[in-house]
């Protein structure tokens, strides 16, 4: 019986705490929190000051490993709206911190949870029986979809319907920051592609699949990958291979996300008088890229210059 | 499929517009027309952008054949929010357009497949070597194989089944519902579930640093199954200054946990409470700090308690920027445990005479481990017992641990471990095991 006392003293000490803490009345700005950077920053430039925004994971870290911390709970328990990649790559850390924030608003299902993927052009969906012999692979595509500037514009867009559908007041205002952003961009896009277009149809061979929408876009022919298989770790005899494709095909450039080990990739450099060229795939991969815009503008950058040293 | 059918047609014939706009524009340009161009150019990016919009709505009705629960947020172009439309059928295989609902025949086995819980199962196989003959494993077992069954169950919880099918029977490890949409931000549980006593009373098998479970979890907390019991889980996090996290869980339980605790009427419940506190210190570590208190009635009878008090602590260092090649956790328990139980028990039998008054025993235990991830795929471990044995405290096991893990790739994992167990009886057993764990099926999350 001291026990159903002791019980009936913890709901209500529970209930107590429900009732101190801090109400979670609405605030004027909406609270968004973004899996990766590049959808904060997205979000940023279409919901400008009306919005908090945040995201999970850093710029700099492997987006397919990252560890659910507490921490992040702190941040999604009282998010309005959480914007996720989608096509499972956060599918090792996100569903257990959703289920666990208690916030019943960015559950999947709920208006406060919006998938990105679904506005964007999703390359290499495996077709056909699926199984891991091929490596990690991704059912639905490749998530690394925002390495588009195309793609940026769209999700932008998806971002702007979805605010102006939590806070219908500020249509106007999301809608002439999304347009603003737009024409921005497509400026920005024209530049970035003059960059480029000495090296139209370069071919390059890159460590992990991030980058098809990024070579499609800016006109690269991806031939090789240094993983054998996507997540497995390179392998001698694989990297033999890429040796000789990169030797027979004259190929000098090497692109690698800033969190793999470039032991290897330094090594294949060496052997073929390649260049390594570590790109970032998301903002604040560096501290100088704050934004969407310097994400491509570095990347373009470092690009340019290593097709330039290597021709 | 209807309505598949329609997006498909329109998606092809929105390219085909696309495509024709541009074949046509290119020869009866006249010279330098650029600001027509510029909004042909605009008018083709449109165009593309439409059937980008509908080739993601063309995925989300692959993957969702049946609205409802989880119908995904309407594309930008759609109206902003789409009534739910009422899926009596859904089960059975109903796709609805707009408002005309469209019976589906043979498809619709394939469809109500799409809402089928993800599956996973985990082969845990183990083999050992040496002699221990207080405690003794076979040279060969397939130790447990677990079916894991996890889905969304309505827009306000999901649920969670695991089964584990050990070399003699079948055994629900855990199943139960999450209530993830309660006001206030509360999460509840209900069902048959881990307790949360400490930190490797949560744990699953196939995420421990380890091929067995510590000498204090052996001794004290019920073993391999630990405190695992059916009742009411309700955890809420409380606010806190200077970005810790803090979490209170209070579960209540039937009272029936391995040698725990021992329900002999419907009110003996036990009951469990774990205060958790935990700060990011850098980016790349953070401490993680718990408390936790579990009581309920032992096996000698309504009138006899058992009380348990632990304290866990982790520290963990993850370099972001090379998050897949390192890391370092270290992690430690401390367990007391205070057991009424009949005077005969208490003292030695020729000195008490038989039911006297109750008697306490008492047993403290702990582990310390570390584990150092130093390549991508290698892991090496150490791991430091020491616990009281439960029902005969004066008798104290210690033990030690070396580990070594291999991970062929994020699904399959080889782990070799060396233990030296030094039992109370002044007898030492010198083992060795390997374990072989295979993953099946959907990804599962990795616990932190």
């Amino acid at each position: 019986m001291k026990l159903h006392c002791k019980l009936y003293v913890l709901a209500i000490l529970l209930l107590c705490l429900a009732l101190f803490s801090p109400s979670l009345a609405e605030g004027k700005k909406l609270r968004v929190v973004t899996t990766l950077t590049d959808l904060a920053s997205l979000t940023q430039e279409v919901g400008g000051d009306k919005i908090d925004v945040e995201a999970l994971a850093k710029g700099y870290q492997d987006p397919h490993f990252v560890e659910p911390k507490p921490s992040f709970l702190l941040k999604l328990r009282n998010a309005d709206l959480l914007i996720s990649v989608g096509l499972d790559l956060e599918i090792g850390w996100l569903p257990p911190l959703i289920t666990q924030s208690g916030n019943g608003r960015i559950q999947p299902g709920a208006p406060g949870y919006l998938d990105a993927s679904q506005f964007t052009e999703i390359l290499e969906i495996p077709q056909g029986k699926l199984t891991r012999a091929e490596g990690d692979v991704h059912p639905l595509g490749n998530p690394h979809y925002w390495l588009d500037p195309d793609n940026g514009r769209r999700i932008a867009k998806g971002i702007a319907a979805k605010l102006t559908e939590m806070d219908p007041g500020d249509q106007a205002y999301f809608q002439q920051r999304e347009q603003d952003f737009e024409k921005r961009l497509a400026e920005a896009d024209k530049k970035w592609l003059a960059q480029m277009a000495p090296y139209r149809g370069a071919k390059v061979v890159t460590y992990h699949r991030s980058w098809p929408n990024f070579a499609k876009h800016f006109g690269l022919d991806v031939v090789g990958y240094i993983e054998p298989r996507p997540g497995i770790p390179p392998t001698p005899s694989h990297t033999i291979e890429i040796v000789n494709l990169m030797k027979r095909e004259k190929i000098k450039i090497e692109l690698i996300e800033p969190y793999f080990d470039l032991k290897t990739p330094n090594s294949i450099a060496s052997m073929t008088g390649g260049r390594v060229v570590v790109l970032m795939p998301s903002v604040g991969g560096k501290p100088e890229i704050t934004d969407y815009f310097k994400l491509f503008d570095y990347d373009i950058g470092v690009l340019t210059k290593a097709f330039e040293e290597t021709k | 499929m209807k309505c598949l059918n329609t997006v498909i047609v329109l998606t092809v014939f929105l390219a085909g517009v696309a495509k024709a706009q541009q074949a046509s524009s290119t020869p009866s340009q006249p010279a330098p027309v650029a600001a027509d161009n510029a909004a042909l150019e605009q008018k083709v990016r449109d165009l593309e952008d439409r059937v980008v919009t509908l080739e993601g709505l063309v995925r989300q009705l692959q993957s969702q054949p049946a609205p409802g629960a989880t119908a995904a947020a309407p594309a930008p172009s759609a109206p902003a929010s789409q009534p739910a439309v009422p899926t009596e059928q859904g089960a059975a295989g109903a796709l609805t357009a707009g408002n005309e609902t469209v019976r589906l025949g043979g498809a619709g086995a394939a469809a109500a497949k799409a809402l089928n819980p993800d599956i996973s199962v985990i082969g845990d196989f183990i083999a050992s070597g040496g002699h221990n003959p207080i405690n003794p494993t076979p040279s060969f077992q397939m130790h447990e194989s677990e079916v894991g069954l996890q889905a969304i169950v309505d827009p306000y919880a999901r649920a969670d089944f695991f089964i584990s099918f050990g070399e003699t029977g079948v055994n629900l490890e855990e199943g139960f519902i999450t209530f993830t949409s309660l006001p206030q931000g509360f999460v509840a549980k209900v069902g048959k579930m881990r307790a949360a006593f400490g930190k490797v009373n949560t744990l699953h098998n196939h995420v421990l640093p380890w091929a067995d479970r510590p000498l204090v979890t052996q001794n004290l907390v019920g073993g391999e199954d630990g405190i695992n019991d059916a009742g009411i889980s309700v955890q809420h996090i409380i606010p806190a200054p200077k970005n810790w996290f803090l979490e209170f869980t209070g579960q209540g339980f039937r009272g029936d946990s391995a040698d725990v605790f021992t329900a002999s009427n419907k009110n003996d419940l036990s009951a469990v409470g774990h205060l958790r506190a935990y700060k990011d210190l850098t980016d790349n570590s953070n401490l993680d700090l718990g408390v936790s208190y579990s009581r309920g009635h032992n096996l000698f009878g309504a009138n006899f308690v058992t009380n348990l008090y632990g304290v866990d602590a982790a520290y963990r260092w993850k370099p972001l920027s090379r998050s897949i090649y390192r890391s370092f956790v270290a992690r430690s328990e401390f367990i007391w445990r205070q057991q009424q139980q009949p005077g005969l028990f208490a003292c030695s039998l020729i000195t008490c005479p038989l039911n006297t008054a109750a008697g306490f025993q008492r047993a403290f235990g702990f582990y310390a481990s570390g584990d150092y991830q130093f390549a991508r795929r290698w892991f090496v471990g150490a791991r430091v017992d020491d616990s009281d044995r439960p029902f005969n405290a004066h008798l104290n096991d210690k033990g030690g641990s070396l580990v070594l893990t291999y991970w062929p790739s994020e699904f399959s994992q080889i782990r070799g471990q060396y233990r030296l167990t030094r039992y109370g009886e002044n007898f030492d057993a010198h083992e060795l095991f390997m374990q072989v764990q295979f993953a099946l099926g959907a990804h599962g999350a990795h616990p932190f």
